[in-house]
């Protein structure tokens, strides 16, 4: 932690509005924004397990909250954010290996984590649906 | 010429005093979450539509209670240590900026330790 209390007069680098947006740049926050999304939603993921722990009743009302309307968006977002992050955090380990730092290459390997993100999230769902019975 | 001193450059640990190994674990656990985080969407969606006892039977079988466990290590270490970048970026006021890193500890440990147990009881038995 460096302290920050200084307040010397340093030089500033240009803050975000300054660049134009690109989807590189998009992702990088996607990443990070995914991450921190997950973190809060293992706070569903174990109030599920403690709720299992405690017994059916508890079970069978978190199962209810989990799927309605609004708990299936919330967990398609939650699959959808964990599928995100976890190619993004594939493109980060080959980039520290010194590795896809050619322009175009980090443009496409962009946009796969994006649609595969998309294809793998709806994937899963229709996975799901099936195993449940259909539609 | 340097203005580091003799010492730290022999240390090497930098201003963060811990050197690469938030960074390295962070990577570690990444790693880790890789296979876990695939198995973990497998297994709850092969409990969708369970109902409590098939459930407790599936997450309780001794494969699968250990593999939540390592999940729990793994995608709790890397969530904290992640969060602990986030605020160190953000949150610049020296006061608040304890109280989101201590927030964020017990958050995790609070986290961690809620689902390891209900692992151990659900394998267990109550
Ligand atoms: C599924 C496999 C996963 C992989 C491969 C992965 C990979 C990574 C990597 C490489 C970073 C560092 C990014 C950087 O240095 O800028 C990172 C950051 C982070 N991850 Fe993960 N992660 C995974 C799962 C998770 C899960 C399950 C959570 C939450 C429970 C999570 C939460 C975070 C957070 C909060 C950060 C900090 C974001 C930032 O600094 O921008 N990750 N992840």
């Amino acid at each position: 932690m460096a302290d920050s209390n200084t307040r010397t007069q340093r030089p500033l680098s240009p803050h975000l509005q300054i660049y134009r947006p690109m989807l590189t740049m998009m992702m990088s926050i996607v990443h990070r924004a995914t991450g921190a999304a997950l973190y809060f939603g293992t706070l569903l993921v174990i109030w599920w397990l403690v709720a299992l722990a405690a017994g059916p009743d508890h079970f069978s009302y978190v199962q209810d909250i989990a799927g309605s309307w609004f708990g299936r968006l919330v967990l398609f977002g939650y699959t959808w954010a964990l599928v995100h992050h976890a190619l993004g955090g594939l493109r980060h380990l080959v980039w520290d290996t010194g590795r896809g730092f050619d322009l175009e290459l980090v443009e496409w390997m962009a946009r796969l984590n994006l649609a595969g993100s998309v294809v793998i999230t709806v994937v899963i769902w229709l996975i799901g649906y099936s195993a449940m019975g259909g539609l | 010429m340097s203005l580091r001193t003799p010492m730290s450059k022999v240390r090497g640990l930098g201003s963060a005093k811990s050197g690469a190994e938030h960074f390295w674990r962070q990577r570690v656990t990444a790693i880790a979450n890789i296979p876990l985080m695939i198995l973990f969407v497998a297994v709850l969606v092969s409990n969708l539509g369970g109902n409590h006892a098939s459930v407790t039977a599936s997450i309780g079988s001794p494969m699968i209670a250990i593999l939540f466990l390592l999940i729990i290590c793994s995608a709790v270490y890397h969530m904290y240590l992640g969060m602990q970048v986030i605020i160190e970026d953000y949150v610049h006021g020296e006061g608040l900026k304890i109280v989101c890193i201590l927030g964020n500890i017990f958050f995790a440990v609070v986290i961690g330790l809620a689902g390891a147990f209900s692992i151990l009881k659900l394998s267990f038995g109550s």
